[in-house]
């Protein structure tokens, strides 16, 4: 299985490459459906890479709509949102995943090579604040969440809890939610606060790392996707501010943007989409590969 | 040494006799070889240039001061690398205070006093304690050394630097025993003998004599003992916290601290080729070869000066 531990292992990538090889061996069927009253397409491989995050979501999908349209095959890489994005600029993928908009920079880089690069929103994904279950703590607001990361706040005690020291575990730098978790809780998405986390946070390699280390420690607090919680942890209510509603995070409290950490995954096309690029994205919107999203542990999308 | 004249004209003989047929043979076993002897010496040079051309961008794009600053974090271009160097520091004397000691105790042990039937069992276990991989010790780390850890030092969380430390060393125990072991035992068994004779006791004819005389081997031990420390990557990433904070005084090895070598591991995969970030990785890279490269040297000519000295007391 892919688990997201190996997130952090290179070779992983090669793992990945050759799930997906398993899916394009079958791609001999030759066109048997033809498509309304087009030509028949004759670039029928789609590649698709980038985000880790989305890596798991994107090779289920690829696998259901094999089902239905087995003339075409894709091919699903990851690498991180910056490297698929990069192989969009450069017109080497199909469509890019990524678990964060593009920068300007890069948008600036697309366009000096030609290429126009159209955005889609795919799903959302919450992130759960977790602590270990005996911990007392069951809510915070984000401004306390945003003290407690940047070290502000060093005790359970200044947050009503008990009298412990509080470690602070998030992912590594290069993760997509660790940037997100900075702009959105950490700067409470002011853009021109450069708080940063607190040199004393642990930044681990994986998801699993922090499960486990929130699961046996009572001082621990950390943050990870929604998909990756599990039962042994507990996930944090949290408010904008104290006069707003405490919201546990589920994929119902994202989906109706009451949980206020959640974030949009996005696919990305060098220019308009068309052809069998076009098929697949309608595809995605659609009711079946959305019931995918919300088995595999993110929000679908409304 | 001594020559008998009558052996050696007829060694003398054979090669000439023998030397038409083989010397094609010969000129190509003996090239091979030379390449092999130098290939040592043309790898090291490659990959210092590869470290050079692509570390050295970094002076122009980050002054020496950020360099050598105290904050790390490099998606907000904060390139300070003194947490990850003092993190390195600390892990690795840690691991070689450990693990020195007790490998060599461990050595004189399997070589000087457990019996014959022991020491054949105990050596072969060492290596194979040698050849676990490092990723299952790291699990092992965090499963099992950093909840202990926690809760017997009362310090908020296991991931520490004395964690990493304590499986470091037991990765360079292995390297340690074994190499000292052997050194231990190329001591010619007339100088113990000697020492007993003398009246010597069995701590006295170890601990003046054997481990003095296998000098040499025991500091190559311990070398690469640290040597494997320092270049540790995959056991400390995953449990000393990766934490980027100055270490300073003797309570930092109970905190969470980054290494260098985890640091490049970490952040290589997604960094952009050719970006500064990408350039300072090289040049953390350059100076972790630096230092080993300082290590070994420092002890070579350590190594140089005692042979001198005992060649000097000999004569």
């Amino acid at each position: 299985m892919y688990s997201p531990h190996m997130h952090s292992l290179n070779h992983c990538r090669h793992f990945v490459a050759l799930t997906i090889a398993t899916i394009i061996l079958c791609a001999c069927s030759s066109i048997q459906q033809q498509t309304k009253d087009e030509i028949p397409v004759i670039d029928n491989i789609l590649t698709n890479k980038g985000s880790d995050t989305i890596v798991n979501l994107a090779l289920a999908w690829a696998e259901a709509y094999h089902e239905v349209r087995p003339d075409v095959n894709i091919s699903v890489t990851g690498g991180g949102s910056g490297t698929g994005i990069a192989a969009m600029i450069n017109n080497t993928v199909d469509i890019a995943n990524a678990s964060r908009r593009m920068k300007d920079k890069e948008i600036a880089n697309a366009k000096e090579n030609g290429i126009t690069p159209v955005e889609f929103v795919i799903a959302s994904d919450g992130i759960a604040v977790i602590v270990h279950p005996d911990n007392p703590i069951d809510r915070l607001t984000m401004q306390q969440v945003a003290d407690i990361f940047s070290g502000k706040i060093n005790n359970w005690t200044e947050v009503g809890g008990e009298d412990r020291p509080i470690v602070r575990l998030s992912r590594e730098v290069n993760s997509g939610t660790h940037v997100y978790f900075l702009e959105a809780v950490v700067r409470m998405g002011d853009k021109k606060d450069e708080a940063l986390f607190s040199t004393s946070t642990l930044l681990l390699p994986s998801s699993e790392g922090i499960t486990a280390e929130i699961a046996q420690n009572r001082n621990a607090i950390g943050y990870e996707g929604l998909g990756y919680v599990t039962d042994a942890v507990k996930t944090i209510a949290l408010a904008v501010d104290d006069t707003r509603p405490y919201v546990s995070p589920t994929v119902e409290t994202v989906m109706d943007s009451s949980y206020p950490v959640s974030r949009s995954l996005y696919m990305y096309t060098p220019g308009e989409p068309r052809g069998t690029t076009k098929d697949y994205l309608d595809w995605i919107f659609g009711p079946d590969a959305q019931a995918i999203v919300k088995s595999l542990g993110f929000v679908p999308l409304k | 040494m001594h020559m008998n004249p009558e052996d050696g004209t007829r060694v003398m003989t054979t090669t000439t006799r023998k030397s038409t047929h083989r010397k094609p043979l010969e000129i190509l076993l003996e090239a091979l070889v030379r390449v092999a002897g130098y290939s040592a010496v043309v790898f090291v040079a490659l990959i210092f240039i590869f470290l050079m051309r692509e570390a050295l961008p970094t002076f122009n794009e980050i002054s020496i001061s950020e360099l050598f600053s105290r904050r790390w974090y490099p998606i907000e271009d904060y390139f300070g690398t003194l947490p990850l160097l003092t993190g390195s520091l600390v892990i690795t004397l840690g691991a070689a205070l450990i693990a020195v000691p007790f490998g060599l105790m461990t050595a004189v042990y399997i070589s000087e006093i457990a019996p014959r039937w022991l020491r054949e069992f105990l050596k072969p276990l060492v290596e194979v304690l040698g050849g676990i991989p490092s990723v299952v010790l790291g699990f092992l780390g965090i499963l099992v050394l950093a909840p202990l850890v926690r809760e017997i030092l009362h310090i908020p969380t296991g991931l520490t630097a004395f964690t990493g430390a304590v499986l470091l060393a037991g990765m360079a125990i292995p390297t340690i025993v074994s190499v000292a072991e052997d050194a231990l035992d190329t001591v010619p068994k007339s100088y113990r003998d000697a020492a007993l004779a003398l009246g010597a006791t069995r701590w006295q004819t170890i601990w003046r004599i054997t481990v003095p005389a296998a000098r040499s081997g025991v500091l190559t031990a311990t070398m690469l003992g640290i040597g494997r420390a320092i270049g540790e990557t995959m056991t400390v990433m995953m449990v000393t916290g990766n934490a980027p904070q100055i270490a300073s005084g003797l309570s930092a090895i109970f905190m969470p601290l980054r290494t260098m070598t985890a640091t490049i591991a970490a952040e290589m995969g997604e960094v952009a080729n050719g970006s500064v970030h990408y350039h300072a990785l090289f040049y953390i890279g350059l100076a972790l070869f630096l230092i080993s490269l300082t290590v070994n040297l420092t002890a070579s000519a350590v190594l140089f000066r005692a042979r001198r000295r005992s060649e000097r007391l000999l004569s």
